[in-house]
């Protein structure tokens, strides 16, 4: 689906809930479309190379955005009162792979070393802590659930952090003193140096952080308090005027069941879909229809789709072709529920229409049924397409429409731009 | 007749647990109930349900962190995911982490009771809408050399079972279609959830990500 209507600039960014480390190898996967696998076993490949690999990982986490997943508001909430846990969380048998391809990474790196031919070995240690200080620094800056813990200055998760810092530091220190002697002394303790900042940083870290938090933390709670309004308004607008409409009709079922259905799928389209408007794309043309039909003749409509396509004036005849199939169902049927499938794959359109209902004889259709002679079938034919209507009597009718789609699709072309 | 099937209901609003308790209580056995994944994971280590109807929103983590925490531990214990949330990211995600089904809480009394059974039976329970996600998740060509396992893709039976079902099929309907039999249809299913679960093509979990439409 992706492939087919990439935009003309493609960004890579680092998926915020599925990275292991920094999210640069799931990242670059998505972006070329491969297995991550493959991306993390390369900057294995490469670190052999004089640590390119590390180089190149550091240079990608720190240039590549952190992409925040893009959720619906309905999802948002979810996720932020803790009502759902992440699918995409990375597995831990990715983990234990991804740990084993490095730890045979790591073998033969020591492997090259010990030939001679690495990288210099006073140099090694210093840089692989730095290494690892940098990762965990970054880490902290854009992860939320770390951030929390870097901000806390009590309890087990303080002590775990001076103590990875003090670790850092005491490393550096004995590296300075087994190393003490000649120019590389000079060397030597410069990289010490370095890796002690790093510790330093680490321990610092917190109030840094809560600084930058604090900023954000008020911007934050602005945006929250617009949403309020925004909620509070839709609510007053819609389901408080709904249950006012159900007071009333208390004693209508019908109406009853209409006007919660309506509501639930006003509601459901707010919490979980997009603004699609009916002139956009065959799906909000269909449901809008099916909406339509719900209301005038108390029938629920569900309408499943897979795909989507734009609504030029084929992909159109459909759509009205559906709806008159709808209401055809709604009207004659007699059934507490109509199924609408539609299935658009960018080469043709195809639209079901079904109900379990009285069902009649296609062969004894009359030829002045307008409805469907005139106002399904012929609509549809006359843009290329072809319809069958499968009925029986006390079997249920299935309209079937399809239609070669002329212009490619415009299927959810909504990249963040 | 066997005995009943022991069923647990989990879900964070009292008052649907208490509808779905009284449509299905009597065919079957409400054993438990609970109302945060914590509770959950207790109340289901201890009464050992046939099939725990699971909602997927939750304070705690939601139902996929009761289905990670027991999934493994207790093979037996069969989830169907029931929900409001038509977020197709959290139904396949559900779904993945081992939840044999995915009904939508509108479903009426019978229907229920039909799909708590069929569960429980080691089969898979499909409504349309989850269909359509399927037929979705699994859309598009890849090419054949990306293809690292069977788990990636469906056949064409098994995509014809699919659709049938998104365009409303139940099983006997899909069956009669097809002219194969009902178990035959179940088998079909059934496979389809297993390659929804192992595969690891990777537009799966992209397509999550991507996908916002309901």
């Amino acid at each position: 689906m992706t492939e087919r209507n990439a935009p003309v600039y493609r960004r890579a960014y680092r998926p915020a809930d599925r990275r292991l480390v920094g999210g640069v190898a799931t990242g670059l996967a998505d972006h070329f479309g491969v297995n991550v696998i493959y991306v993390r076993a390369a900057f294995i490949v490469a670190t052999w190379l004089n640590g390119i690999g590390v180089l190149a990982y550091l240079l990608m986490w720190r240039f590549l955005p952190l992409q925040q997943p893009e959720m619906s508001p309905g999802l948002e909430a979810a996720t932020r009162q803790g009502l759902r846990t992440s699918p995409n969380r990375p597995r831990p048998i990715e983990i234990i792979q991804t740990l084993a391809i490095g730890m045979v990474g790591v073998g033969v790196l020591v492997f090259i070393q010990s030939t001679g031919r690495g990288i210099n070995g006073t140099l090694l240690g210093p840089a692989l802590v730095a290494v690892i200080g940098l990762a965990l620094i970054w880490r902290q800056f854009d992860d939320v659930a770390w951030k929390r813990w870097m901000r806390q200055t009590s309890g087990f998760g303080f002590a775990a952090r001076i103590g990875a810092g003090g670790v850092l530091i005491a490393f550096a220190g004995l590296y300075f003193i087994t190393q003490e002697r000649g120019w590389g002394g000079m060397i030597d303790l410069a990289l010490a140096l370095g890796v002690a900042v790093i510790g330093l940083a680490l321990i610092l870290g917190p109030w840094i952080t809560k600084l930058l938090g604090d900023l954000t933390e008020e911007r934050r709670a602005r945006v929250r308090s617009e949403e309020r309004a925004d909620v509070a308004a839709h609510l007053h607008d819609s389901v408080l005027q709904t249950l006012a409409l159900l007071q009333k009709n208390a004693g209508d079922q019908a109406t009853v069941a209409t006007l919660a259905r309506r509501q639930e799928r006003e509601l459901r389209a707010w919490l979980y879909g997009n603004d699609e408007q009916p002139s956009d794309s065959l799906v909000a043309a269909l449901r809008a229809s099916a909406a339509d039909v719900e209301d005038a003749h108390h029938v629920p409509v569900e309408v499943i789709a897979v795909g989507d396509a734009a609504l030029d004036s084929d992909v159109a005849a459909v759509a009205k072709a559906a709806r008159e199939a709808m209401i055809n169902a709604a009207k004659h049927a007699g059934v507490d529920r109509i199924d609408v499938y539609a299935e658009a794959d960018g080469q043709t359109v195809e639209v079901f229409v079904r109900d379990r209902g009285v069902g009649f004889d296609p062969e004894s259709m009359a030829d002045d049924r307008m409805g469907v002679r005139g106002s399904i079938v012929g609509r549809v034919e006359r843009h290329g397409g072809t319809v069958t209507i499968r009925s029986k009597p006390g079997e249920g009718t299935e309209v079937a429409m399809t239609m070669p789609v002329r212009t490619p699709d415009l299927v959810t072309t909504e990249e963040p731009s | 007749m066997t005995e009943p099937l022991r069923v647990a209901i989990v879900d964070d609003h009292a008052m649907f647990r208490r509808g779905v308790r009284a449509e299905i209580d009597g065919p079957v056995e409400v054993v438990a109930e609970a109302e945060d994944v914590e509770s959950a994971v207790t109340a289901l280590v201890e009464t050992k349900p046939d099939v725990v109807l699971l909602d997927v929103h939750m304070p705690g983590g939601g139902g996929l962190e009761v289905i990670r925490r027991l999934h493994v531990r207790h093979p037996d214990m069969k989830f169907l995911a029931l929900s409001v949330s038509d977020a197709a990211e959290d139904v396949i995600g559900i779904i993945r982490a081992g939840a044999r089904g995915y009904v939508t809480k509108n479903i009426s009394g019978p229907e229920l009771l039909a799909a708590i059974t069929r569960v429980a039976g080691g089969d898979a329970v499909f409504s349309p809408r989850l269909a359509g996600f399927v037929l979705d998740a699994f859309a598009g060509t890849i090419e054949v050399a990306q293809i690292d396992e069977d788990f990636d893709r469906l056949t064409e039976r098994e995509r014809e079972v699919m659709r049938l079902i998104a365009r409303g099929y139940a099983y006997k309907e899909v069956a009669k279609e097809l002219f194969i039999s009902v178990k035959t249809v179940e088998t079909h299913v059934s496979s389809v959830l297993r390659k929804l679960q192992l595969s690891s093509r990777h537009e799966l979990t992209r397509w999550a990500n991507d996908r916002r439409l309901i």
